[in-house]
Parts: C-alpha cells; sequence; structure tokens
C-alpha cells in the first residue's frame, strides 16, 4: 500500500482541488485530510460519518491552589511562558509536564483534555479520514498522526491499494508530520515569487525526510516564464516537475457547487489534472 | 496599535493585504509572521540591519552517566526520546523543548543546549520598519520565533502591521491574541468561507475584534457577507476579482504600486479600524 501526501508551501495553490480530482480518478483508496487547522476536503466530498471519536490534545497543568506553596519553581522552568503568577495559560501549555516534575509539594497535576473528533466517513469516492480541531485546539501535528494511522487502518482493513492525504500549508508540524513514512508527495505550486520561495522550503523539508516528490504548477499560464523557473528550481532539488494546469473558471464553478472539478466538465483544468494523474502513475508515485 | 492580518485558509491575499497596508499608512511597522513561509520581504526588498538567531533548548545525553533507565524516554510527552539497548536516541524534529528530561533524570546525565531554529530580522522598507521570522526548514514550531518577532515591535512606533501563518495553529493564535485588532482576510469560495468561520472564532474566543476583506470578490460574494451579518462583524474592504490584480502579484509587485488608486481605499480601511479600537 502507498501513500501520497499533497503539500504545496505556500497556502491556496490548489492542494485540495487536485486531490479531489484524484479521489475520483483513483481506483480502491482511502482518502484523508491532514490539514486539520483548515480542513477543506470534505466540502468537496459531501462525507457521511460512520465513526466518530474524542481527539485528546495535549494535556494541561492544574495548580492545586491548596498545596501550593508558591515556591514559583514551575513558572522558573516552563519553556513557555505558560504559568504567570502562578497561573496556568491553557493557550500556551503544551502539556510538557515539566512543571509537575519539579513541583517540590505535588501541587500540579496534567489532565487530558478533548481538543477535538476524529472522523470516519463515507464519501462516494471511498473512505475519508478527518478531523474537526475545537477554536484555539492545538497539537495538530499529535492530530495528523491520528487521522493518519485512522486512514492507515481502514486501509488494511478494506485492502486498499492507496492513500491519499491533503496536506497543510507551510513547512511546520503538521506538514512534518504528515510525510513520516511516506512513500511520495506532490506539491502543487502557483507561479507567483511567494509560490517559488515556499516550494523551495517544502521540498527542502521533504528530501530531508526522504520522500521523493512531484511538483505541479496550477494556474501556470498567468506566468510561464515563472512556471518555467519553478521547473528549473524542482530538477534540480531532485524533484519531478510533472503538470501544468491552466488558469481556468471552471474550477472556481465547480468549486462552488462542491463538486472535483473532473466530474462536472471537460475543461482544460480537468483535462491537465487527468493527464497528471496518469503521468503521477507512471512515474509509480501513486 | 497592533493589527493582525489572518485569514484561516491559506492564499487568500493576507499577504497582499498587509503590504499594501503597510505602504499606505504613515510610520508603519511590517510584521512577517509567517516564520514557516515569510513572503513580504519578496514584494518589498527590505535591507536587514539585524539578525537576531532563535533558539530551543535540547537535550543531551551524557552516556557515561546514564545507565538506561528510561525514565526520560517515558516522561516525554512528544517521543522526543527513545532508549534502545544502551543508546538514547533524541528525535530533534518531534522535541518541543521543555527540558523536563533533565529534571527526571536520576542521574543527571542529560542536559540541555540550545540549538538554533530559526531567525528574527530587522531592517528597513521603503521608509517603514521590517521584522521578519525565518523558521529553518526541518524545524517544527514557529511559535518561538513569532513571539520574539512581537517582542521586537517598537510600542512608541507607528501602527504594527503582522502577516500571521494561514490556519489557526499556535503560532496564529499569539499573533491574534496579542493584537488589539483582527483583519481577516477571505474569499467568497466554500473553502474560504469555512476556514474564516474558523479563524472568527479564535478571534472571539481571543476577545480580539476583527474586521473581513473580501478578496477576488465576484458573483458569489454574498456567502461571506450573509456570514458577516449573521455573526456582527463587519465586512471592511472588497477587492473585486481582476487577471491583473493576480499578474501583479506574479510580477511580486504589490497592489498599491501596481494599482495606486487603492492607496486611498488602504487609508480608510485603516481609519476604520483606528476607530473600531479606540471605541
Amino acid at each position: 500500500m502507498k501513500e501520497l501526501v499533497i503539500i504545496s508551501g505556500k497556502g491556496g495553490t490548489g492542494k485540495t482541488t487536485v486531490l479531489g480530482c484524484f479521489a475520483v480518478l483513483a481506483a480502491n483508496k482511502v482518502l484523508a485530510d491532514a490539514d486539520v487547522d483548515a480542513p477543506n476536503l470534505h466540502l468537496l466530498l459531501s462525507p457521511e460519518p460512520l465513526e466518530e471519536s474524542d481527539y485528546h490534545g495535549v494535556d494541561l497543568a492544574a495548580i492545586d491552589e491548596e498545596t501550593c506553596t508558591k515556591c514559583g519553581r514551575c513558572e522558573e522552568v516552563c519553556q513557555f511562558s505558560a504559568i504567570r503568577d502562578l497561573r496556568i495559560q491553557p493557550r500556551r501549555c503544551e502539556g510538557c509536564g515539566t512543571c509537575a516534575v519539579v513541583c517540590p509539594e505535588q501541587a500540579i497535576t496534567m489532565t487530558p483534555q478533548v481538543t477535538g473528533q476524529l472522523y470516519l466517513s463515507r464519501t462516494r469516492y471511498g473512505p475519508l479520514a478527518h478531523a474537526r480541531l475545537v477554536a484555539g485546539g492545538e497539537a495538530s501535528g499529535k492530530l495528523v498522526t491520528e487521522v493518519r494511522e485512522l486512514a492507515h487502518r481502514v486501509a488494511v482493513e478494506r485492502g486498499a491499494d492507496l492513500i491519499l492525504t491533503d496536506g497543510s500549508p507551510g513547512i511546520g508540524c503538521p506538514v512534518i508530520a504528515s510525510l513520516s513514512g511516506v512513500e511520495a508527495t506532490l506539491a502543487v505550486t502557483e507561479p507567483t515569487p511567494s509560490g517559488l520561495h515556499d516550494l523551495e522550503r517544502v521540498l527542502l523539508v521533504a528530501a530531508h525526510f526522504q520522500v521523493r516528490s512531484a511538483v505541479c504548477v496550477n494556474k501556470w499560464d498567468i506566468n510561464p516564464q515563472l512556471t518555467e523557473e519553478i521547473e528549473r528550481l524542482a530538477r534540480a532539488m531532485g524533484a519531478m516537475p510533472l503538470g501544468r494546469i491552466p488558469f481556468d473558471e471552471a474550477v472556481a464553478e465547480s468549486t462552488a457547487e462542491g463538486i472535483p472539478v473532473v466530474e462536472v466538465a471537460d475543461s482544460p483544468a480537468a483535462r491537465a489534472i487527468r493527464d497528471l494523474w496518469t503521468d503521477m502513475g507512471e512515474n509509480d508515485l501513486c | 496599535m497592533k493589527i493582525a492580518v489572518a485569514s484561516g485558509k491559506g492564499g487568500t491575499g493576507k499577504t497582499t493585504v498587509a503590504v499594501s497596508l503597510a505602504l499606505s499608512v504613515p510610520d508603519a511597522q511590517l510584521v512577517d509572521a509567517d516564520a514557516e513561509e515569510p513572503n513580504c520581504h519578496l514584494f518589498l526588498r527590505p535591507s536587514i540591519q539585524r539578525t537576531i538567531p532563535v533558539y530551543m533548548m535540547v537535550p543531551h545525553v551524557d552516556l557515561t552517566k546514564c545507565d538506561f533507565c528510561r525514565k526520560c524516554a517515558d516522561f516525554c510527552a512528544f517521543n522526543a526520546l527513545a532508549v534502545v539497548k544502551e543508546q538514547v536516541l533524541v528525535f530533534p524534529e518531534l522535541c518541543h523543548g521543555c527540558t523536563g528530561c533533565v529534571y527526571v533524570c536520576p542521574r543527571e546525565a542529560i542536559v540541555a543546549r540550545q540549538r538554533q531554529i530559526g531567525e528574527v530580522e530587522i531592517g528597513a522598507a521603503r521608509g517603514m520598519v521590517f521584522i521578519q521570522g525565518r523558521l529553518k526548514p526541518t524545524e517544527p514550531s514557529a511559535v518561538r520565533i513569532v513571539r520574539e518577532e512581537i517582542a521586537q515591535i517598537d510600542p512608541k512606533g507607528g501602527p504594527a502591521i503582522i502577516d500571521a501563518s494561514p490556519g489557526t495553529a499556535c503560532a496564529v493564535q499569539d499573533t491574534i491574541g496579542q493584537s488589539q485588532f483582527c483583519l481577516l482576510v477571505t474569499e467568497p469560495t466554500p473553502f474560504g468561507l469555512h476556514d474564516l468561520k474558523m479563524a472568527m472564532d479564535v478571534a472571539q474566543e481571543l476577545g480580539v475584534p476583527s474586521g473581513v476583506v473580501i478578496n477576488r470578490n465576484g458573483a458569489r460574494d454574498s456567502i461571506i457577507e450573509d456570514e458577516c451579518r449573521k455573526r456582527n462583524i463587519p465586512v471592511l474592504l472588497k477587492i473585486p476579482f481582476d487577471r491583473r490584480v493576480a499578474e501583479a502579484y506574479s510580477r511580486g509587485q504589490p497592489l498599491v504600486d501596481a494599482f495606486p488608486e487603492w492607496r486611498e481605499s488602504l487609508r480608510s480601511l485603516y481609519r476604520e479600524i483606528e476607530r473600531r479600537v479606540m471605541t
């Protein structure tokens, strides 16, 4: 079984649009939305939840005021400035438990918290593992790992050949958590200075984790010259330029309807995405 | 005054709005707090005068003192330590730098050492103060870098316009939480609306007033305006969809340079924010 993760560096380049189309085109697969901070895949796939479970984010420290002697040791050791005037700042607490270890009175306890929900849903294109964080919920790297583990479990149970995972923008912990143990990524970018700059950084991360990368340029005709520059950069970094998707009004229209563009129209973008999918297969990337 | 520019969804135009807003008000301090993927510099070509390295603490294990009791590995909430036979493995990309392992080790075999995870650069661009953070690729968390950037804002200086990361994770919450106003840039698509709602929830939780900029506004913009009306959050600016705007962006040109007529709209946007923060 393989897992293909879609990444981008820069946000809003079309990861979910491309993945939604791959969901239509791929046979025997399981889908996963690992962009847990801003999940959008469900908006294209109209999932019906089959299973729901609580997601336990980081533990939260709590100080028992009765036992506390106000020595201030906890505040001193906290690396996250999460204790101020002997009060826990829940948003800053990373749940490490260091304060509880150093407290001479054992006045600090660590309590698990439910900060989101994990779902397994049915969609017309196959099972989807996804999640929802409560407003301000944290530890998204850990939630990414749980979404991927759920997708793997279902893929094994159902004998699926492929997991298609929608990743996060950026290069931080959710992206790193989505790349561990993955065979291949497709980086979707756009021909802008930001698209180029951010692609370079995310390809560095993928290379560090020894993941093979392909690169596709969305809305390539906005700036053909920069598209070529992006493809040169991809090659120089050991990634494979694979596909150019033209700017196409049909994408926005089908997305507004909540339908992957390859389902509704034989438009230029839909054709390019179908070709991209074929090329991905021929290069053993999915 | 600090204004956070956030969005939920990526690629909706945060950087476009932050850069052009900063170019339109006098004495602005522009802070690029998307330390994972900082982009403002591509539009402003700042000269950097000072670089502040940002560190986190990671464990180093002295194997001559270690008796492989595994207390450190059992304690670590982030699975950044593993004891395999007579080896202690440290996974720096999982470490949060809490230093707890140093305290749980009964043999004082662990020391915490500084490791650089990125930097904050301070300089000037077109007459304004420019601050940006850069996370080193393969490092997981930009939170410390963003905090350092915000600490570098001159409280006596002009308005600080802070370009946040997409999403609503820790660094974004920090940015919004330390600001007096949160400007949410979105686009009239189902994705834009969905992620905007998440960002609105976070701003509300943090008690920071917010307002919305609708970018690439077109026929379908009512989905955003309906939501704003429902929540009583003002729509402060609409930037219509125009392929020429996208092309200017792809040339690395700020909106107000390519279309100077936007300067006045951004000035009134700023005055409106100021008015809302004051009252």
